[in-house]
């Protein structure tokens, strides 16, 4: 176990990234070495490692939590939650947050090189699942000297690999904290998974994942990316910020120009989005996410992925319905059945799925007392 | 922190490190009791998503949900203790209720208003008007307490269902009073009930 501070220790500090030799034995029967992660650390590993918190990004999110983009300069995308005397408090607790495998932001994806071909992987990449994603984060925290997690934390897919980290080292987590998630993708969940996936395929650009030496489809992507938006914001949000408004006009224009002002919004959601996201590893996540069933993995029974060693915390948001709050409840009561202590709120807000990455004392209030416990 | 003296009794009861199921547990004040002065592994369901909060807030374990819906959920025999206080006249289905706190827990604590105090009884007779008591301070129209019940009208639904009543506390102005005239003389009642054997 290290004893030294992050200041002298190269492990510990922002945009790090390290090469692990692994092998990562995969759930479809692939290995992967080496594994490469990005990540970032803040605050200061106690010298027992006991204060270690692990935060879970969501789908297209990365490893900058609560530090400047170091190339766009953007604020870390849950700046709000993570810092001294914030909820997530690093005063206290030493917080690691890892690129997930299949990304574009670091670690090993179908956009990194291949070892033995030199190029991009492309669709050479091996399908990955949440619980693989889990694994590869299990081998960084044993380069960083931590056995045990005080907690991991994480929203949306984030939630999911926080739920997976649960149920796949279960002696190695002391708490969860599960926000606006699920355990298993449903059928409508996977749907317009599917939407996405065939509007980047259908990108004549796309060349089967080889794109790397030409123009890379941001069509396609970008209709796959304004599809998912939909989904993670409610009608009423979405009522209130645009209504029927049109963009920039006094009247229809009898045309296909996006004369709403919702339909600019989306499309410049999916325009900037191409910008920061690699097509393949938007295959790659949303398969995983697709595949992710805690309860299968668990012989149909959600409660057996539960051990009562772990203390749960679970929030959901009144207007998600990409994940509704009776997907929260049905794990809850699956922790019930498994005995492990699990606290439980469904939060009011009309901005939909994104809530939990929007301001929201309550949802402070609840991580910072249930962390502070 | 000073308990509600039907809250005291049951915190005053619940033995030692047992396991404990608190119903409408509001923001935890007795879950917190119980965890800090008995260190019960104390857990809880709360209706209002504000009080979850305070009592998540608290590091108590909270679970937002209605007893009249989310009970089901919980395994047989998972607690030793199924804690229902002042919720009972609540449920809109209070026997189902019960039946679920006996299922869940091994012991039942159960504390209720009694709508046969003198008092309630002197505000129907002489005023003709649904009481507004220190106990029941909602007017008719938005109490949530929907099925009230007297100490009696408990005592014999426990009787036609077999349930045990281990001991019975008796409360008047906070005050512990005798079983005999409690119908009567009670603001309310704490009873602790078991399974029939």
């Amino acid at each position: 176990m290290s004893l030294a501070s992050p200041s002298d220790d190269q492990r510990f500090g922002l945009s790090r990234r390290v090469s692990l030799p692994g092998p990562l034995r995969l759930d479809g029967g692939a290995t992967l070495s080496p594994v490469e992660i990005a990540y970032e650390t803040y605050g200061t590993l106690a010298r027992d490692a006991s204060n270690a918190i692990l935060v879970c990004h969501a789908l297209t999110g990365d490893h900058h939590l609560a530090s400047p983009h170091p190339r766009t300069g953007k604020p870390g995308w849950w700046q709000r939650m993570v810092g001294p005397g914030k909820p997530i408090d690093t005063d206290r607790f030493f917080v690691v947050c890892a690129n997930v495998l299949g990304s574009c932001m670091g670690s090993s994806g179908p956009a990194s090189i291949d070892p033995a071909t030199g190029r991009a992987w492309g669709m050479a990449f091996p399908v990955i699942t949440i619980r693989d994603m889990v694994r590869a984060q299990g081998l960084l925290l044993n380069h960083l000297g931590i056995d045990r997690l005080a907690a991991v934390v994480g929203g949306s897919m984030g939630g999911m690999q926080a739920l997976s980290w649960a149920a796949t080292y279960p002696t190695r987590v002391a708490a969860a904290v599960v926000i606006a998630s699920t355990a298993r993708h449903t059928a409508q969940n996977i749907a317009f998974h599917e939407v996405g996936r065939q509007a980047v395929m259908a990108d004549p650009n796309w060349r089967g994942g080889d794109y790397h030496d030409g123009e890379p489809p941001t069509r396609g992507l970008a209709v796959a990316r304004m599809a998912a938006h939909i989904t993670y914001l409610s009608e009423a949000g979405l009522t209130e910020k645009f209504g029927r408004r049109l963009q920039e006009r006094a009247a229809k224009s009898f045309g296909f120009d996006a004369d709403f002002q919702v339909e600019s919004y989306l499309r410049y959601q999916g325009l900037t989005f191409t910008d920061r996201f690699d097509a393949n590893s938007y295959l790659y996540i949303t398969r995983a996410m697709d595949y992710y069933d805690l309860a299968e993995e668990h012989g149909g029974r959600l409660a057996n992925a539960f051990a009562p060693a772990t203390r749960f915390c679970l929030v959901s948001f009144d207007t998600d319905w990409l994940y509704p709050t009776a997907e929260s409840r049905a794990i809850v009561q699956a922790l019930n059945a498994a005995g492990a202590p699990v606290s439980f709120v469904e939060l009011s807000s009309p901005y939909g799925h994104d809530a939990f990455l929007l301001e929201s004392p309550e949802l402070d209030r609840i991580v910072a007392g249930f962390l502070g416990a | 922190m000073t308990l509600r003296p039907d809250l005291a009794i049951i915190a005053a009861h619940v033995a030692r490190g047992s396991r404990a199921l608190d119903i409408g547990c509001g923001t935890g004040d007795l879950m917190a009791a119980l965890r800090d002065r008995a260190g019960v592994d104390a857990r809880g369901l709360e209706i209002d998503a504000v009080k979850v909060a305070d009592a998540v807030a608290r590091g108590l374990s909270v679970i937002q949900g209605d007893a009249d819906v989310d009970l089901a959920g919980y395994p047989d025999a998972s607690f030793d203790y199924a804690i229902l206080s002042q919720t009972l006249q609540t449920a809109r289905a209070p026997h189902v209720v019960l039946d679920h706190l006996l299922r869940i827990g091994r012991r039942a604590f159960v504390s209720f208003p009694n709508f046969a105090h003198w008092r309630v009884r002197l505000s129907l007779l002489w005023g003709g008007r649904m009481p507004v008591t220190r106990l029941l301070p909602e007017q008719w129209y938005d109490t949530p307490n929907i099925h009230h019940v007297t100490i009696d009208d408990f005592r014999a639904f426990l009787r036609a269902r077999g349930i045990v009543v281990e001991r019975a506390w008796f409360l008047s102005g906070d005050q512990e009073i005798g079983g005999a005239a409690a119908n009567f003389m009670a603001e309310h009642a704490v009873f602790l009930l078991a399974r029939n054997q």
